[in-house]
């Protein structure tokens, strides 16, 4: 099994209202899908990080929209959505001495599967590990066609 | 109440011809500085054969940019073993403009700025905490030894430190402070916190407000709070500093030290000279320096010459309390600073877009910069941890060249205006 790469968007943005509205308000327009974000700030300014269903077309119009934009490679590990299931991934990647910069998950399926995504400083040996310890990871295709639960319809 | 009442009290007529005469003098001792050697060749002018001070008409204009250029020695009119002193301008490393001294000229230097505290009344007895910084800064040093001359116990307490100058002043009953207008409010909020009413419970009954231009308003009510009288001092380090013009008692304007400074006041635009009264740029000329002359120097200051003559009887003139700049030198915590020194630093930076802004604000009685700064496009890496470091080494660069921190925040690139004017630049928010 291969490990896929997804890519994570981050935007650098003023610390002021309006800035997250700019940016969701042309993905809306461009029909691109939210998966999850983040937002870190550090008093005027800040990154918003974004998952989205179509990463290179996300940075292509926010930044022909002016926006500043970065595509980085993370990784979005499948994990169970139960005690214990992030800390599986997180005690394995402290074991191997990989450092996190940023995460953050969302719920595919209740108590079911959520997708963590991390942030690391050595991405491919992060790959690697994951892989040997059985977890499953999603690429950017793969990100777009599950459906989160927030989104599911009944 | 005069220093030197034969000289501070002069007809004009004497005063005039005494300035000819030194005006033949430092034009003589010009002559031996590669400068003006070669500005006096190109006039044709005979410094063996003048019998006007319409001559310093003829003299072109000396601007910072001239001591840069020929910095550091191309003005210098003595041999550099007759040196004792150097001092520069506030607020620049780098290439900063440098002034050097003869023994006589800290010898006239110090007179007159003794001249200048005598002349608002401080007096042999008095105790005397400078406030300023030392060092290159001539507004340290030069107060410093001019009070010792008056006879005041000179306390060089130096700049900040704001409980110390506290302690100090309350220990050795200060009565008399040099100090930044803008200081002397911040540390009025500090006189509060400590519980100490400098009005009431402290000696104080005078202050010199030197370093940076400010209002009639902003006097009263720096005198208000400390219950004294606070009178204006005005210098440049390229005209020795402090004692270039001082308010004396009637607080009416700053006497002009005419004995040592010949004055213009010119339109800076037509650069022709302006009637007395109105308002233009003012221009010094040395009439004793030995070490530096300078002829027709630019201050860049706008004031006026205020007709009439003053009630104290000197017969110096009195100019105008500095009312602006005519370029974009902006002064904070008595600090010059020029933009352009902040777009060279910014430049240097890797990840520093092409446009920044300067924004001056006043937060209660604390005077503070904002830089902001557009970042590269190119180098914005989705990373927080990246544009926190590349923020921190603005601040640092900064500091180390303008001598204040300032508060730096990081805009997206595009955002702010295209520096095609100077002004846009800067935005000056400090309120009354």
């Amino acid at each position: 099994m291969t490990v896929m790469i997804a890519y994570q968007l981050s935007i650098f943005a003023e610390n002021k209202p309006g800035r997250l509205a700019a940016v969701t308000g042309i993905l809306a327009k461009e029909k691109i899908n939210i998966r999850a974000t983040t937002i870190a700030t550090s008093d005027t300014f800040g990154v918003i990080n974004l998952i989205v269903d179509d990463p290179k077309r996300a940075q292509m119009v926010l930044s022909k929209a002016g926006m500043t934009v970065n595509l980085r490679e993370v990784l979005a590990v499948l994990i169970e959505d139960k005690p214990g299931g992030l800390d599986r991934l997180t005690q394995l990647l402290l074991k191997e001495n990989i450092n996190i910069n940023n995460a953050y998950g969302f719920v595919l399926e209740s108590r079911e599967r959520a997708v963590f995504v991390v942030d690391v400083d050595q991405i491919e040996k992060a790959q690697k590990i994951i892989e040997k310890a059985g977890f499953k990871t999603l690429d950017a295709d793969a990100l777009a066609a599950v459906e989160p639960f927030h989104y599911m319809k009944y | 109440m005069y220093w030197e009442k034969d000289i501070e009290t002069m007809d004009r007529d004497r005063l005039a011809a005494i300035q000819l005469e030194r005006l033949r003098e430092t034009l003589k001792k010009a002559k031996k500085s590669s400068y003006y050697s070669e500005i006096f060749k190109k006039i044709g002018l005979d410094t063996d054969r003048v019998n006007s001070l319409d001559v310093i008409g003829e003299i072109p204009f000396t601007i910072k940019d001239d001591l840069r250029e020929h910095w550091p020695y191309g003005f210098l009119a003595v041999s550099k073993d007759e040196l004792i002193r150097m001092h520069s301008s506030s607020g620049t490393t780098g290439r900063a403009t440098v002034i050097f001294h003869t023994a006589g000229d800290i010898e006239k230097w110090t007179n007159l700025v003794a001249r200048s505290m005598y002349m608002a009344g401080m007096r042999k007895g008095d105790v005397f905490q400078n406030m300023m910084s030392y060092g290159l800064f001539t507004g340290g040093l030069g107060f410093h030894y001019a009070a010792e001359k008056v006879g005041a116990l000179v306390i060089p307490a130096g700049a900040g430190n704001s409980k110390r100058q506290i302690q100090l002043l309350r220990d050795f009953e200060t009565t008399v402070i040099h100090i930044i207008p803008s200081y002397a409010l911040l540390l009025s909020t500090v006189f509060e916190e400590v519980g100490v009413d400098p009005a009431k419970d402290t000696k104080l009954r005078m202050a010199f407000l030197g370093a940076e231009p400010h209002s009639e308003k902003m006097r009263k009510k720096i005198e208000e709070i400390y219950g004294f009288k606070g009178y204006n001092s005005y210098g440049l380090s390229e005209m020795n500093g402090p004692g270039v013009a001082f308010e004396c008692p009637f607080q009416s304007g700053l006497h002009i030290w005419e004995d040592q400074f010949f004055v213009e006041i010119i339109d800076p635009e037509t650069l022709k000279a302006v009637p007395d009264g109105e308002e233009g740029e003012l221009v010094l000329t040395t009439l004793v320096r030995e070490g530096m002359p300078i002829f027709r120097y630019r201050t860049k200051d706008l004031t006026r010459i205020i007709p009439g003559s003053c009630e104290c009887g000197r017969t110096h003139r009195r100019i105008d309390r500095i009312k602006g700049r005519t370029d974009d030198m902006l002064i904070l915590k008595g600090v010059n600073i020029f933009p352009i020194q902040i777009e060279k630093k910014l430049m240097e930076i890797p990840g520093v877009g092409t446009n920044f802004q300067i924004i001056l604000e006043r937060e209660g009685y604390n005077d503070y910069m904002t830089v902001k700064v557009e970042v590269q496009k190119e180098f914005f890496a989705g990373d927080l941890k990246q544009l926190e470091r590349l923020r921190h080494r603005i601040v640092d660069d900064l500091k180390s060249d303008i001598l204040i921190t300032p508060k730096v925040s990081l805009v997206e690139p595009g955002t702010l205006p295209k520096s095609e004017g100077k002004a846009v630049r800067v935005i000056d928010n400090r309120k009354e």
